[in-house]
């Protein structure tokens, strides 16, 4: 008798599955260098040329490391959310310019304002490669020893930002 | 002279094209990318493989992946690398790992399973077996109608 | 006002369904003939109502009413007209109508050709198709509209996307979904035994055609899929075992299980309740399918646009019918006694195992395509499962299965003798196991795999002539051709099927072993040499469509020195979407593809091009085409059309007995 009610015991598990799967995203592509340390890098900046830009003269600090591009569309989105991250003054906002022009770039923050410290370039992303980038924007919370505590993939909005990046950088900040 | 290199000048070349050559720089490291390159999966379709995408991602991937063969990195490496900044999604071949066991050995499991209900239903039926002597002529009388029977509709 | 037509007709639709849902299922349990007697008109009327509502679409589509939402958003004024219609399945909304006029095809087709059946079995079958019909109407009308209006009008459509303007495009959801729509026959056959408690041998032979060419029409929509793959991708693959591949791939799988165990049924009584779980499964594959395609639970390239909603819709459907199904196979199947006894060694046993394979392989596929899914799920991460793992998965699962295929057909009933197996198939083994060894040496290559595919397939061909060698040694006839002829049809069919399979193991085998590939930079005028082709690249025109414009390729291709063919690959760029697209140029030949795409443009007129060379690989697709074959010869045979002809010659219908049945 118990043999015939096994089919159907077998089919609820399987819905119990696809049920939670319908609320799961099988894109995204969660990222395995959270716990890490940050991948070093030593790139020019995008507004001073001779200057470099290196996660290791941020150590001792909690920071955000935003990447971006003026051909993104997800990007222009989030822009007014991370300028008024940089106005409330929370936590350093730095930039990596990402398979972009430099002369665009340079445009494109003149228009949409300037939210970063300041801005690295990534023109052949081979440093976005070394952080698991695979689209843009995506964003990283580093702590104050240089190891990536969130990745945020995707334009960031105001209520990822309060829910869970300030809670955060807050936590990272007091330790 | 001036005839002929006039004629040369402007006859199509057809002709004369030659063999053309491997799209690759090193045709060498070029088989061996593709036989990685087809067991990974791009990240930004996610439906192709990185041998076959043509999204700028994967491009850039390939670029890598061309890179570390030149270093002569092992196959284990370079998966590695990978691995280590994209997770276990980027491999079309599953790891065999804790979380994957069940995935690889679930079809034997399954194989054994059906197995076994198997041979427990033949042990059943076996014994509702009874016996009853056929010899060939009864098979060949048994056709017979059977034809017969074919050609009366 | 034609889309507002069609709309009112589905909704007139679900009402009829509604009726023949409900009211002869309920008239069957209680005996009531005026109750079961709706079911046949209501089937009709559901047909006629749907396919108004069909039309309708395919009116909006040909007068370019860009005021409706699902036209707007799938054609453009450029789009050719036999591609507007097409594009009635182009995307979501359109082709679950078209899902649910298949099915009210079929339920038309079981009024047609079911005069033989007792009123009570034909009421529940019908009452089954309505439910599952009252299912998709009700899913069409409340989340997925396709004659929602678009107001106001926009001024042009978005276009079909490209890849799908094609006729393989055209040709292959129709077939498939009459495949997996046709399943619910052999379900509502299934369900309405349980329901009725008459699970017998009639029953089995009764619904043993409509598997047969349900399980025909899937052959060929999953061969269609596949051929249209590897013409239009430009990769030239067949098979990615992508989400939406297994997907039809597994009800395929089941489908074949129930075939072979619907044999036994029909013919000895046995599996009865092993057959009614497997019908049951079929059709909830088919299912499952619909919904791993729509919900957005896995990635695919077929993905239509998903929505949670949708998706939800979906799972409450499944899990009622599917959920529904198996209570009630809990619920009385154990009452079902058993079949006739068999010894370990018969051909009722060698089905058994063969169906074992089968579903085990189903299940390996499921588990592979949904094992993301449950890691996911568990938070345990996210991996991917690809071609590596089913490959690896699915030959050895296989294997066993094809090695049954040659020993079940000359294996007797109940009872066979494995020596005297074994000395009937002495010489089968002898030259198949030779031939597989040795051949590859022969060919140039020798792998295990390779091996392995041709032992496969020229088993199966040496099985099936000693098998026909034995059954005709038992005929007494003027000559050979007329014993040849004196087989059964439904014989003939199995050969043609089985053989199918072989042809397809061939292809296979020699694609995978003998195929090449050449990616190169091509000047005008050079030339390439691939699998004893010399390819001659003549440069590079534009070219103009109807809706795109192209960079034509020029190709020469000779061998040794005689002209072949002339090959155009283009690289399409549709305006409207803004898509670029490889048109792949193939030149097909019985024992050989040659396949030319164009990569990107170089300087000076070069282009990068990939040229492959691809031995027996049209053999895939007529494996699969003679495997249908065998299946439409099987249908045809003679006790199936003397009872089609007995059905037509009968005066009104006699009022069967009614079965005061247990509810």
């Amino acid at each position: 008798m118990k043999r015939f009610l096994l089919p159907v015991a077998i089919f609820a598990v399987l819905v119990g599955f696809l049920a939670v799967g319908l609320t799961l995203n099988p894109r995204e592509i969660p990222s395995p260098l959270v716990g890490r340390v940050a991948p070093d890098f030593s790139l020019p900046q995008l507004h001073e040329s001779d200057k470099v830009f290196s996660p290791k003269e941020l150590a001792g600090k909690v920071w955000l490391l935003n990447f971006w591009a003026s051909w993104c569309n997800g990007c222009k989105e989030e822009h007014p959310v991370l300028m008024r991250m940089a106005q409330a003054g929370n936590v350093p906002i730095y930039g990596m310019d990402y398979k972009d022009r430099r002369d665009e770039a340079l445009t494109w923050l003149r228009r949409h304002g300037n939210p970063y410290v300041l801005t690295g370039v990534d023109e052949a992303g081979r440093i976005g490669i070394n952080y698991g980038v695979y689209g843009v924007p995506e964003t990283y919370v580093i702590d104050k020893q240089g190891v990536i505590r969130y990745k945020q993939i995707g334009p960031l909005d105001d209520e990822v930002v309060a829910k869970t990046i300030i809670p955060l950088v807050k936590e990272l900040q007091s330790k | 002279m001036t005839w002929f290199l006039l004629i040369v000048l402007f006859v199509p070349q057809v002709v004369l094209g030659g063999e053309a050559k491997p799209l690759a720089e090193d045709p060498v490291a070029e088989a061996r990318l593709k036989h990685l390159a087809v067991e990974l999966r791009c990240l930004v379709c996610q439906n192709q493989t990185l041998a076959d995408s043509n999204a700028p991602l994967a491009e850039d991937l390939r670029r890598e992946v061309r890179e570390m063969i030149a270093k002569n990195m092992s196959d284990q490496e370079i998966i590695d690398f990978l691995v280590q900044r994209y997770g276990d999604f980027v491999l079309y071949r599953p790891p065999v790992k804790a979380t994957t066991t069940l995935l690889w050995i679930g079809p034997f499991l399954l194989l054994a399973g059906g197995a076994v209900a198997l041979g427990l239903v033949l042990k059943r039926r076996r014994q509702a077996v009874t016996d009853m002597p056929i010899t060939d002529e009864d098979h060949r009388r048994v056709e017979q109608l059977l034809s017969q029977g074919e050609k009366r509709s | 006002m034609i889309p507002e037509v069609g709309h009112f007709a589905l909704i007139l639709a679900l009402c009829v369904a509604l009726v023949q849902g409900v009211f002869p299922i309920y008239g069957a349990a209680a005996g009531s003939p005026v109750l079961m007697s709706m079911a046949k008109p209501a089937a009709r009327a559901q047909f006629l109502l749907v396919l108004i509502a069909f039309c309708c679409l395919g009116y909006a589509f040909a007068e370019k009413d860009f005021s409706v939402l699902y036209v707007a958003a799938n054609a453009n004024s450029k789009l050719p007209l036999h591609y507007r219609l097409a594009a009635i399945w182009g995307a979501h909304e359109g082709s679950l109508l078209l899902w649910t006029f298949i099915l009210t095809l079929w339920m038309m087709a079981v009024t047609l050709f079911s005069k033989h059946l007792p009123e009570a079995m034909r009421a529940r079958i019908l009452g089954v198709m309505g439910l599952v019909s009252l299912g998709f109407l009700l899913f069409m009308l409340t989340v997925s509209n396709p004659f929602e209006r678009l107001i106001p009008a926009a001024p042009d459509g978005r276009d079909l996307n490209p890849l799908l303007q094609d006729p393989g495009m055209v040709m292959h959801p129709p077939m498939l979904y009459m495949g997996y729509v046709g399943f619910s026959v052999a379900f509502a056959f299934a369900i309405a035994a349980l329901l009725g408690g008459n699970l017998d041998a009639a029953w089995a032979r009764w619904s043993r055609p409509w598997t047969t060419v349900a399980w025909c029409f899937l052959t060929v929509g999953i061969a269609l899929g596949s051929g249209w793959a590897y013409y239009e991708l430009g990769w030239g693959g067949w098979w990615f075992w992508d989400p939406v591949e297994n997907a039809s791939f597994m009800p395929w799988l089941a489908g074949t299980a129930l075939m072979h165990s619907l044999a036994v049924t029909d013919k000895r009584g046995g599996f009865k309740v092993w057959t009614v779980l497997l019908a049951i499964m079929a059709f909830s594959l088919s299912l499952l399918g619909t919904f791993l395609v729509r919900s957005g639970v896995l990635t695919s390239v077929h993905a239509f646009a998903t929505d949670p909603k949708r998706g939800l819709f979906i799972l409450v459907f499944l899990a009622i019918v599917i959920g529904g199904s198996l209570l009630l196979y809990a619920w009385r199947a154990p009452r079902v006694g058993l079949g006739g006894g068999f010894d370990l060694v018969s051909r009722e046993s060698m089905l058994l195992a063969n169906n074992v394979l089968l579903v085990v392989a189903m299940g390996s596929v499921l588990l592979g395509t949904l094992y993301p899914l449950f890691l996911d799920a568990l938070g345990l991460g996210k991996i991917s499962v690809g071609p590596p793992y089913f490959d690896t998965v699915f030959v050895p699962l296989m294997t066993p299965a094809i090695f049954l295929m040659g020993i079940g057909p000359l294996a007797q009933w109940k009872r066979a003798s494995l020596p005297a197996l074994a000395m009937q198939l002495r010489w089968a083994f002898g030259v198949s196991v030779g031939t597989a060894l040795l051949l590859p040496f022969v060919l140039g290559k020798w792998t295990p795999l390779l091996s392995l595919g041709l032992l496969l397939s020229l088993w199966i061909v040496t099985t099936t002539v000693a098998h026909i060698r034995e059954r005709v040694s038992h005929l007494v006839g003027n000559s050979l051709l007329s014993c040849l002829a004196a087989l059964p049809r439904a014989y003939w069919g199995m050969v043609l099927a089985h053989c199918g399979i072989a042809v397809f193991i061939i292809g296979v085998t020699m694609v995978k072993g003998f195929e090449v590939e050449q990616d190169l930079r091509m000047n005008v005028g050079e030339t390439a040499t691939i699998g004893g082709y010399t390819f001659r690249f003549d440069g590079a025109q534009e070219v103009k469509g109807p809706n795109y414009i192209a960079a034509r390729g020029i190709f020469n291709v000779t061998k040794e020195g005689r002209e072949v063919t002339m090959m155009y690959p283009e690289k399409r760029l549709y305006a409207v979407q803004n898509q670029a697209m490889t048109e792949a140029a193939i030149d097909s030949g019985l024992l050989r593809d040659l396949y030319v795409s164009l990569g990107e443009p170089l300087e000076d007129g070069a282009w990068s091009v990939r040229l492959y060379h691809k031995p027996f690989i049209d053999w895939i697709w007529g494996g699969c085409l003679i495997m249908a074959l065998g299946g439409l010869l099987a249908v045809s045979d003679r006790r199936y059309r003397l009872a089609w002809r007995r059905e037509r010659a009968e005066a009104p219908e006699a009022l069967q007995p009614l079965e005061k049945g247990a509810a």
